[in-house]
């Protein structure tokens, strides 16, 4: 563990192979930022020849060379970006990089720890990260192109190397990259949890823990044990391609030529997938909540409401993401008992989830509100999650489900409950620790511009595509000008498209906002937001091991704002109960 | 750490931060973590080879009847190979138990004794699946398919009789010396010569010769039966002339229909193995910083309790191996 001296460290030991968290989460957030350039860029490339389809652009050929000959997106091409696009988002941008940058700041920081409980582990968990994110990036330059089937990658398009020009090299680089992804999500969840049960500071009990941290928590939890059987499911998809078995593969025919191949089963490999599939879901969800349960209350000057049963609804939300992963799949001809049984426990994760939304409803109710873009973001959070998770409940029902299964109404529910909300948080989490992390306030005149345009471009890119998704456009075409009864509603297409591109170019002004305060921004105070937790009692100029003196020890939970027995509207962490004052 | 266990503290106490609320270094913590994670791996790979074999069509090889081999001894000895390496495995984890015991004493000596002898059952269990591998991939005899659905009279191993109803799915298994001939026979080589007469088959080469005198049906699922005579002379007749199997390959294995059984056979065992593998590796270098007094210098060994842990894991996950591939 981190010795308490500040000493002295050399260049590469500091910014490159650091063990220091608030390094690492600076390393985990740069990387994410780019790789979410990279994923909405491609977005961008595939809107396009889905608003116009077939129509010639020359920033397309600029990019992609001979996968737009002329300009026009490659059908193949295609595929490639939509299955990159996903991946990215999914794992690089909303696991590894959520997780990986607050987890990494806050746990320490938040629960009075000088460093994570493994430095060393901590670190490999970044640079496997990076490496992974390499991998996959360089996928999209290998001959065949990158995978192309899918972010989920089924069998048998994932299992036989001839079966598309991106199961080839660029799937074979997919699995390379997941495996190392997995590897880092491992080493980084085992750190997180061990540090959160050993490392609290004294007087930090577990019900005196800021939200965020339950949710990361939680969410280390959910990947510790969901991971491993992406692992099962991937060695034995590999198995399938290189050494000649047969785990997902039965009676296939390529060309008319029958393959080798009996008696295995495409539809284990989706038992498997979604089993961590699901808990996937609100890996990237929870830290996203956690955020915003943080933030709402700083902003509304108010306690969260229902702290107990905040706590209560991560775990119960985490528990249940084990036992629904079958929603997935309704239509693999699922038998209808065992599908009912799929719909009951995933309507129950409604419970929780309204738990959620009604108490941060009910922490803004009547509070002090200063809206900063965090917290518009966060409030921003709140709508998008209650959008998509009334969809989620349509979804849910197997009867509604096999209407619009693989449809853009699909594409429309999880871009916005699990996309936007995650995205939401992420800003969130940025607007609010920047000066955390960098000492420097990021803009607020233009983080306003940068929310405002990211809300009405988010609900305006996926809105609409709920009525695509109801008229039966199915999701993943290269275009649809072939389908008469969908001729009415594809003018949706280029509105969509509009809002996609205008979304994708407004993220520009956050970029800018971030890079320029990084090094120019205003000064940061040392609680620029006059919250409780313990982060904000360190120094604004990081030390390594935190605080340059002893630990702080914590008198009360985090969430004592507008409390009446004191002046000011907030009472950090550290201040002792006065005589004859209760604890929550 | 046994003084601080000893007194009364309170869950208040305990949970309250500024200490690990159950008394254990993050490293061990850890450990335990990541043994929860693997255990799920293995968990969805086993969970995958009982879907596929509660799934499948076909009758699934018994273990019993499979694995019923010695090194170096002919006969049947259902099971018994694998039973020993078992033993030897939870063996080497009672040994490190008493290494760990050791450890708790900073008795150096003992610590070097009972991980030595760990590490020796590891890498005994390691060089036996190696052998049971090589042993499974070449096979009992072999098998052939037939052109035609027939019936035919076996003897089963009670001495009652019974007719089977083949079909072109079915296997049909000779003996190991006449399959071994058969084999060589088959990749051309010149040695090995074949005699068809007055309803017998003979093999020779390489100074043996082998006469097919029975062949067998349902030889690796529950009612094995020999059949010979007219309907052995049938079969043969019937025999497809590519429909030979020896032994397992990714693509097929004489002992099921199925090639997803020996596809997880090796997958499973493999990962298992290779699991095994890396805790000999582990427990070798854990024994060398023993040795060299390491851990007597950091005046405790914790590092071997926390590779006792997976290695206990290891095992523990043998014995789910062990019933799935070999008892059920």
């Amino acid at each position: 563990m981190a010795a308490n001296a500040h000493h002295e460290e050399s260049f590469v030991s500091k910014y490159i192979f650091s063990h220091d968290h608030k390094m690492i989460s600076k390393q985990f957030l740069i990387t994410a930022v780019f790789m979410g350039i990279v994923a909405v860029m491609l977005s961008v490339f595939f809107r396009l020849q889905l608003g116009w389809p077939g129509q010639s652009f020359s920033i397309l050929e600029t990019f992609l060379g001979k996968w737009a000959p002329d300009g026009v997106l490659d059908r193949n091409a295609y595929l490639a970006l939509v299955t990159i696009h996903g991946t990215i988002m999914v794992f690089f941008v909303l696991t590894g990089g959520l997780s990986g940058t607050f987890s990494n700041l806050l746990i320490p920081l938040q629960i009075g720890a000088r460093d994570m409980a493994s430095g060393f582990l901590n670190m490999l968990s970044y640079w496997m990260f990076l490496a992974s994110s390499v991998i996959m990036i360089s996928s999209l330059f290998v001959e065949g192109g990158a995978a192309s089937g899918g972010w989920t990658v089924y069998p048998p398009l994932s299992a036989l190397p001839q079966a598309m020009p991106g199961s080839g090299m660029g799937m074979t680089l997919w699995l390379i990259s997941m495996v190392l992804f997995v590897a880092s999500s491992l080493l980084g969840g085992l750190n997180y949890i061990v540090t959160i049960i050993n490392l609290r500071t004294k007087g930090m009990k577990m019900t005196r823990l800021p939200l965020t941290i339950w949710a990361f928590l939680v969410t280390a939890i959910l990947g510790v044990l969901s991971f491993p059987v992406l692992v099962s499911a991937v060695v034995l998809l590999i198995m399938d391609r290189s050494m000649g078995t047969a785990f997902y593969l039965s009676d296939i025919h390529i060309a008319g030529e029958a393959l080798d191949v009996t008696g295995g089963s495409p539809i284990l490999y989706q038992h498997l997938f979604w089993f961590l599939g699901h808990p996937e879901v609100y890996i990237v969800l929870l830290p996203a909540l956690g955020i915003s349960s943080e933030i709402i209350s700083t902003n509304s000057r108010k306690p969260i409401f229902g702290y107990r049963a905040m706590i209560g609804s991560i775990l119960a939300i985490g528990f249940l993401s084990f036992i629904v992963w079958g929603h997935h799949m309704f239509v693999t001809g699922m038998n209808p008992f065992l599908g009912s049984v799929f719909v009951f426990t995933t309507l129950l994760i409604a419970i929780p989830s309204a738990v959620k939304a009604f108490n941060y409803i009910t922490t803004l109710w009547k509070g002090n509100i200063r809206l900063t873009p965090a917290m518009l973001f966060s409030i921003g959070l709140v709508s998008t999650f209650v959008t998509g998770g009334l969809t989620g409940i349509i979804l849910a029902d197997s009867a509604l489900d096999v209407n619009v299964h693989d449809t853009y109404f699909v594409v429309a529910h999880f871009h916005i409950v699990m996309g936007l909300s995650a995205i939401f948080g992420m800003l969130a989490g940025v607007y609010h620790w920047f000066p955390k992390m960098f000492g420097r306030m990021l803009n607020t005149k233009l983080g306003f511009a940068h929310f405002w345009l990211t809300l009405v471009c988010g609900f305006g890119t996926f809105f609409p595509m709920h009525f695509v998704g109801m008229a039966g456009a199915p999701r993943r075409y290269y275009e649809y000008s072939q389908f008469e009864f969908l001729d009415w509603v594809m003018d949706l297409q280029p509105i969509i498209s509009v809002f996609a591109i205008v979304g994708a170019i407004s993220q520009l002004i956050f970029l800018f906002n971030f890079f320029f305060s990084i090094f120019r921004g205003q000064e940061a105070s040392q609680n620029p937001w006059q919250a409780n937790t313990l982060e904000w009692t360190t120094p604004v100029e990081h030390v390594h091991g935190n605080w340059p003196g002893a630990l702080p020890e914590v008198h009360r939970w985090a969430y004592d704002y507008s409390n009446p027995n004191y002046e000011e509207d907030f009472v950090p962490q550290t201040v002792p109960l006065k005589a004859g004052e209760e604890d929550h | 750490m046994a003084s601080e266990a000893s007194k009364a503290i309170s869950k208040e106490e305990l949970w309250g931060g500024g200490r690990s609320p159950f008394s254990v270094s993050y490293g061990k913590m850890m450990m335990w973590y990541f043994l929860v994670s693997d255990a799920l791996t293995f968990g969805g790979l086993l969970i995958a080879y009982g879907v596929a074999r509660h799934s499948s069509e076909f009758a699934w090889p018994i273990g019993e009847q499979v694995f019923q081999a010695l090194p170096g001894l002919e006969g049947h000895y259902p099971l018994a190979y694998v039973a020993l390496m078992t033993f030897i495995l939870i063996v080497s984890s009672v040994t490190m138990v008493l290494a760990v015991e050791a450890g708790h004493r900073n008795h150096k000596k003992d610590v070097v004794k009972w991980m030595g002898l760990t590490v020796i059952g590891g890498f005994f269990f390691v060089a036996s699946q190696a052998w049971e591998w090589s042993h499974f991939i070449h096979g009992g005899g072999g098998a052939f398919k037939i052109t035609q659905g027939m019936t035919v009279t076996g003897t089963l191993a009670d001495g009652n009789t019974m007719q089977f109803d083949l079909n072109t799915a079915d296997r049909v298994y000779m003996d190991h010396h006449f399959g071994t001939l058969l084999e060589e026979y088959l990749h051309g080589d010149p040695e090995v010569s074949m005699v068809e007469s007055n309803g017998t088959v003979t093999l020779s080469g390489h100074g043996h010769t082998a006469v097919l005198e029975e062949v067998m049906v349902n030889k690796y699922v529950e009612d094995a039966a020999t059949v010979s005579g007219s309907d052995m002379m049938k079969l043969w007749n019937a025999k497809a002339s590519n429909g030979f199997v020896f032994g397992a390959n990714m693509n097929e294995n004489e002992y099921g229909v199925q090639q997803q059984y020996a596809n997880f056979f090796f997958f499973i065992t493999g990962f298992h193995g290779f699991h095994v593998f890396s805790g000999v590796i582990i427990n070798l270098i854990v024994f060398i910083m023993v040795v060299r007094g390491v851990f007597e210098r950091r005046g405790h060994y914790e590092m071997v309790e926390k590779v006792g842990l997976y290695w206990h894991f290891v095992d523990l996950v043998w014995v789910f191996v062990f019933t799935f591939f070999y008892l059920v």
